[in-house]
């Protein structure tokens, strides 16, 4: 391959959003790999000023049509911090509930349609389908239940209108929610399928020495609560994110590139999860995932696929459990009496922390906000990703080179809306 | 008589959050059967490969934002026959239309370092408002039903059958307790063309008018009952009809006339 020069993806496939990937060899080296990002931007943070601190949950909810669960919870535990109110108790239990439907439906999304084509080489789940049509439509039946979960209790799967400051507006009745329960325990069933399928898949030999970062609880494994955790020491409350990680504007990119500031790229997402919060998993999931061999400390991001495999089984455990307890809380939602306060707000969405700051004054209103989500902390991991891929895989020829570093960019879900919010790919070589 | 060729659909994105979109991958139950009856030619989100246009159906999401965009839509004109927008952003502007009542500059300069990196429009504005289009369906997001419904119709030669009465009518057909009347709750459902289901008065919430103004909307005689009645304030009533649909006529003008 010595005349190649570029390799160019415009318009970076199966990934929610715009994006596109330039690889640039010189001498048959690689010279420069951006993950450029032209999603056109819709400044949140700006538009939120001057708006009642009631209305951040149905706005921030906008940035991402995949994960708004995770936008909208951010945003109304931020509140609630700064207010000096806490959700518990039933309230605490129907918010996870709706986050681990979120959970089911974006990974089933991600596994089955935008991400295990890849490893089998198809161009997409329709494909896929013609050859494997039991495994596609178990895919698409465990994405369906949990789109129910969130409908169930949201109002609807896409932007829910049932989640708010303080609570919700309406509860649901147990018995809205046993009605669920015998198709949460096949969709249980189909995740433990899904992890032992996902483990057969043939996985490029390419480890590398990461910093993870996830919540951490001493009770759960973290989604709505907790602290932030690194593999490298990282160990504070999420008020202090800002202290220690650092934006950045680069030209290539709608989206800023996050960074610790003391040792720069760091990963978010479902295997930095599993790494860090494994004994947290329910007994069943860490059955799953020793009976195919997947150990924390895993730091091959292609298996990222079983890690979100295993989460699914999770989430479903949760869901189960929540609803098996559920009793219908005294109030929808707990009272809210607004004040002037700097409030912080941080839940695990599918594809890893998602970070809200607010100021607010007397009456609730925001004065300014800034939004951290999980892409644009990916973005940096996602680029040395692909120069070290490339680096060790620059025999191969361009359009197979081509498809693995797209999906060496798909390992991380990117969800580039919501970081700004297309993939293109692009290899040059002289 | 079914033509032989099996008719080819394309799904376009500009600004917009990809729910709209992913409303199509949310049709478990029909996404397989669709497929059998249409060609995904172009749709970047689920599927890798493409096939070169023209296309029969272009569903368009998101809004006009950006110079480069701004051009792109007229190309997304010159491969389709038919296209029809989906959702808030492509048919009104989207929340990120609240900048239209700003200074966008401003706005970049509050979100990121490095301002001359970006190149934004003054304006966020619908796809109509650039091209000729065929269809719009309303929603924040849409509803999969309706894009279902619209996509069988298209495919049949058949208008499809889609409302554009107020969400009070569907409402009440639901059996639903007025939420306004029963617990002063304001509502922006009288304005609001249905299609959701009556959502957020099913659960006990006013309407948010995430499908923007039905055809002949009384904006003005809903804000008086608001502040006569519930003793909203003007703010609020501002921020009420400055959602999802801000820049829809009817919405902007109640809006901007509750400036302060």
């Amino acid at each position: 391959m010595k005349n190649r020069k570029t390799i160019k993806v415009d318009y970076l496939s199966r990934v929610e959003g715009e994006g596109g990937l330039l690889i640039k060899f010189k001498k048959g080296e690689v010279a420069d790999v951006k993950f450029k990002i032209f999603e056109p931007p819709r400044f949140f943070e700006a538009l939120l000023r001057g708006r009642n601190y009631t209305e951040a949950p149905d706005i921030t909810a906008r940035i991402c049509g995949i994960c708004p669960i995770a936008y909208m919870m951010s945003s109304s535990q931020a509140m609630e911090s700064g207010f000096g109110v806490k959700v518990g108790g039933p309230l605490r239990s129907l918010r996870r509930l709706v986050y681990c439907g979120e959970w089911i439906e974006s990974h089933a999304l991600h596994i089955y349609m935008l991400h295990a084509p890849d490893f089998l080489g198809y161009q997409d789940a329709i494909q896929l389908a013609k050859d494997y049509p039991e495994i596609v439509k178990r895919g698409l039946e465990m994405k369906k239940v949990g789109n129910e979960i969130v409908a169930l209790v949201g109002g609807r799967e896409v932007h829910p209108i049932n989640l708010k400051v303080g609570g919700f507006y309406k509860v649901p009745a147990k018995h809205d929610l046993c009605s669920l329960i015998e198709r949460i325990k096949r969709v249980r069933e189909a995740a433990y399928e899904t992890v032992r399928w996902t483990s057969t898949l043939s996985f490029p030999d390419f480890e590398q020495d990461y910093e993870f970062v996830a919540l951490s609880h001493p009770q759960e494994y973290a989604v709505i609560e907790g602290d932030l955790a690194s593999n490298k020491g990282l160990n504070i409350p999420i008020s202090k994110f800002e202290d220690h990680i650092q934006e950045e504007h680069v030209a290539h990119s709608t989206s800023l590139h996050a960074a610790i500031k003391e040792r720069g790229v760091y990963a978010v997402g479902p295997l930095a999860r599993f790494n860090l919060n494994f004994d947290k998993l329910s007994a069943v999931a860490q059955e799953a995932a020793r009976e195919v061999g997947m150990a924390p400390g895993c730091q091959n991001p292609f298996k990222s696929i079983i890690a979100r495999s295993i989460e699914i089984l999770q989430a479903c455990e949760e869901s189960i459990n929540i609803i098996d307890e559920y009793e219908v809380p005294e109030k929808p939602a707990i009272d809210i009496e607004p004040r002037a306060a700097t409030s912080y707000g941080c839940t695990e969405a599918p594809r890893g922390i998602c970070w809200h700051r607010y100021d607010l004054d007397d009456n609730g209103t925001i004065a300014g906000a800034r939004i951290v989500p999980p892409t644009s902390q990916n973005q940096k991991v996602i680029e040395k990703d692909l120069l070290q891929f490339v680096q060790k895989n620059g025999h191969l020829a361009d359009d197979k080179l081509t498809w693995m570093c797209e999906q060496v960019v798909r390992n991380y879900d990117p969800c580039i809306s919501c970081s700004c919010h297309f993939l293109k790919i692009k290899i040059e070589r002289d | 008589m079914r033509p032989k060729r099996k008719p080819k659909i394309a799904v376009w994105k500009f600004a917009s959050c990809d729910g709209c979109q992913l409303s199509l991958l949310n049709c478990e139950n029909e996404l397989l059967a669709l497929s059998q009856e249409m060609a995904f030619a172009y749709f970047p989100e689920g599927f890798r490969a493409v096939s070169k246009g023209p296309y029969d159906i272009s569903l368009v999401e998101g809004s006009i934002t950006t110079p480069h965009d701004e051009e792109r839509v007229h190309r997304v004109r010159r491969v389709s026959k038919t296209i029809v927008t989906i959702g808030a952003c492509a048919t009104a502007g989207g929340i990120q239309a609240l900048r239209n009542f700003k200074d966008v500059q401003e706005f970049i300069r509050i979100v990121y370092a490095t301002p001359e990196y970006i190149n934004a429009l003054s304006k966020s504005t619908p796809i109509s408002d650039h091209i000729r289009v065929e269809y719009e369906l309303r929603g924040c997001p849409i509803n999969k039903y309706q894009l279902v419904e619209l996509i069988s119709a298209m495919l049949n030669g058949q208008r499809p059958v889609i409302p554009s009465y107020s969400l009070c009518i569907e409402c009440k057909r639901k059996g639903n307790v007025c939420v306004t009347v029963v617990r002063g709750t304001p509502c922006l459902g009288p304005v609001t063309q249905t299609g959701c289901g009556a959502l957020c008065p099913s659960y006990h919430r006013g309407c948010y008018a995430c499908f923007g103004p039905q055809e002949t909307p009384n904006t003005n005689a809903l804000s008086h009952w608001w502040r006569d009645r519930l003793g909203v304030k003007q703010v609020d009533i501002m921020r009420a009809f400055r959602g999802f649909n801000a820049y829809a006529g009817p919405f902007r003008k109640e809006s901007e006339a509750h400036e302060e």
